[in-house]
């Protein structure tokens, strides 16, 4: 169910669903899955997983030039009690069990940290208050490897919060035992300059729950790739997403939920507003339910408002389901102005234009921020939001 | 006393590539206190009376004045209007996802009053206003006119004129779309604010039926973007036997 509504000048929202033996979503990269950057050929930007992005703004992480500097990102864990917080060599066993990175820039992170975080939150721990992981960048270039770890029945949330100016390509495994409760929230609240390449790879246990709040305001370049297998049936995993894309700003959220085992749920939600000239948003929607995944449950969905001329999104959700034994799986992507008539219905009420502005962007993220359940997150969003607005007035 | 005076207005849109004059110069005083029924075939450019006072920008004023109260609405923006005290009920009032009913309402009533409303004060006018509409209270949490029924959507536009109090309302076909329960519950709410005697009304209904629960004092029959018959109620009667047809005739060239 594939939709498009009032597509603005600049914008594609071209979606498929194919039932097929073969996935494409694998066949259509351009090198499999691989933790060695030498595996991978330097993208010349005609590849299908980097003909979005400026690959002149990467900053040399995309061909081998970018190099780690000493002053890179600063890496600060705030945890409860219980929580183990370690600093792991790259030989440490724990390392790259979610997931293999799927491009070079991944690749070049896995092949070029130094030093891993590890955070685990050790079985049947259940913590009341928010692990914390503040990244700021110190205006440098680096590498980097974080694996976040519950164990069965252990419950945790854990803010990562991205800040200050840095070049930073990294990976990001979330591993979640049986029955384990995981909800994190990714914010990249850069500065203009940063530029911010990942990878996050989740690893659902069996009856396990993860749900990823990625939030995107900040820096020049974003471009991350959150994706979710299972490890046993029963997982579910909602993947939830707002983006704020400023002038010349390029944001960009990759996603692959790959339902390769029976009975597991999925629920992707990414909403984004843009403003400006040159600011680019693009979301790609890639859901894979194998032969095997019988009895899977998917939805996934993509909104943009496009508050001003100048931007441009484009939106691709993809769905392929081979196997016919499901229980539902669908996809959805629409971009559209900002809509005059509320506008006039607005003011026409007495209400200031930009007061207006701010009730229907408000309004348009309501539902998504309300999902996050983190309350303090909800009124920073809410905050955040508001500000880019009135920037966008002034 | 609030007078809105509206002298030889001209309103053009663009359409299909064109410029086309809808109205063609209109003349009409409404004082507080008085309701003028504004009735005339479709396409006679009523509606764009209605949303050229409140300032919707898809309409060109390339003529006329209008005054309230000796300043100069057509100067102002959309929302400056509103603060004026002017107030536009909506035949197709808009949805807007995400913002309740009652956050909606209080922005509003914040912007029209000039200071937010005590909580207290303001959650028991609003239960009252609703309750005399006989909306429910869950209403409130609703989005504002998101899945709303034809009567709900009405009914929440009336809940916005007793709540906001204008000195001039402009009610758009609020009559159209309604059935006869629905029809008589709007038009108390009308005739409510009317009999405070501080809201002067211009009705604009195509059906003579809503008069029979509000009565005008004027009657004017719009055709091809004027007003070409002025009168008392008695007007109403006369339209209501013998149609639109005799000012149609000469009127329409194509």
């Amino acid at each position: 169910m594939a939709e498009a509504q009032n597509i603005p000048v600049g914008s594609t929202t071209a979606g498929s669903i194919a039932v097929a033996a073969e996935s494409t979503v694998v066949s259509r990269m351009s090198a499999p899955p691989s933790f060695d950057v030498a595996d991978f050929p330097v993208p010349h930007g005609r590849e299908e997983e980097w003909r979005f992005t400026p690959l002149e703004r990467l900053r040399g992480l995309h061909d081998g030039t970018a190099v780690a500097t000493g002053e890179g990102v600063k890496v600060e864990v705030d945890a409860p009690a219980g929580v183990v917080v370690e600093t792991v060599g790259r030989d440490d066993a724990r390392l790259g069990r979610a997931g293999t990175p799927v491009d070079r820039v991944a690749a070049q992170a896995y092949s070029a940290f130094e030093k891993a975080g590890v955070v685990t939150v050790p079985k049947e721990t259940v913590l009341t208050e928010p692990i914390r992981i503040a990244v700021h960048g110190e205006g440098g270039t680096a590498f980097g490897h974080q694996v976040i770890e519950l164990g069965a029945f252990a419950e945790a949330v854990v803010v990562i919060d991205h800040t200050g100016d840095a070049v930073l390509a990294a990976n990001v495994d979330y591993i979640l035992g049986d029955g384990a409760k995981l909800t994190v929230v990714s914010v990249q609240d850069w500065d203009d300059k940063a530029v911010h390449v990942a990878q996050h790879n989740a690893l659902v246990g069996r009856d396990a729950s993860f749900k990823s709040v990625v939030v995107t305001f900040g820096g020049d370049v974003v471009r991350l790739h959150p994706r979710v297998e299972y490890a046993g049936t029963g997982g579910e995993a909602e993947l939830f997403g707002l983006y704020f894309t400023d002038a010349g700003q390029h944001q960009e959220h990759r996603l692959l939920v790959t339902h390769n085992t029976p009975h597991c749920k999925s629920n992707v939600v990414y909403k984004g507003a843009l403003q400006g000239d040159d600011a680019h948003a693009v979301w790609i929607g890639d859901v894979l339910i194998e032969a095997k995944a019988e009895g899977t449950d998917t939805y996934e969905m993509n909104r943009n408002l496009v508050l001003t001329d100048g931007a441009r999104v484009d939106s691709v959700p993809n769905l392929e389901i081979e196997t016919g034994e499901i229980v539902g799986a669908g996809h959805a992507s629409a971009t559209g102005r900002f809509d005059d008539e509320q506008l006039f219905y607005l003011m026409a009420r007495g209400i200031p234009e930009h007061e207006a502005r701010r009730l229907v962007v408000r309004g348009f993220f309501a539902e998504l921020v309300q999902q996050i359940g983190v309350q303090d997150i909800e009124e920073r969003l809410i905050a955040k939001i508001e500000e880019e607005l009135e920037a966008a007035v002034a | 006393m609030a007078t809105l005076e509206i002298r030889d207005l001209h309103v053009t849109v663009e359409a299909d590539n064109a410029t086309k004059e809808i109205l063609k110069g209109v003349d009409l005083t409404v004082k507080q206190g008085e309701t003028h029924a504004i009735m005339g075939p479709n396409g006679s450019g009523k509606s764009t009376l209605a949303y050229s006072l409140a300032g919707h920008p898809k309409y060109t004023i390339t003529g006329g004045t209008v005054l309230l109260d000796g300043e100069d609405v057509l100067e102002m923006s959309v929302d400056e209007r509103a603060r004026a005290g002017l107030f536009l009920a909506m035949q197709y009032p808009v949805e807007v996802p995400g913002v309740s009913v009652s956050n909606f309402l209080r922005t509003s009533a914040t912007a029209i009053r000039g200071e937010a409303p005590k909580l207290r004060t303001w959650v028991k006018e609003v239960k009252e206003a609703m309750e005399r509409l006989n909306m429910d209270p869950s209403f409130a949490e609703r989005n504002v006119n998101e899945g709303f029924s034809g009567g709900e959507k009405k009914r929440h536009e009336i809940l916005q004129l007793e709540l906001l109090k204008p000195k001039v309302a402009i009610l758009d076909e609020t009559d159209s779309g309604l059935d006869v329960d629905a029809l008589r519950v709007v038009s108390e709410g009308v005739n409510r604010v009317r009999e405070t005697g501080e809201v002067g009304t211009l009705l604009i209904t195509h059906y003579t039926r809503i008069l029979r629960y509000i009565k005008p004092d004027y009657v004017h029959v719009f055709s091809a973007g004027r007003i070409v018959e002025s009168g008392g109620a008695e007007l109403a009667d006369k339209l209501e036997e013998e149609g639109y047809e005799s000012y149609t005739k000469g009127g329409a060239s194509a």
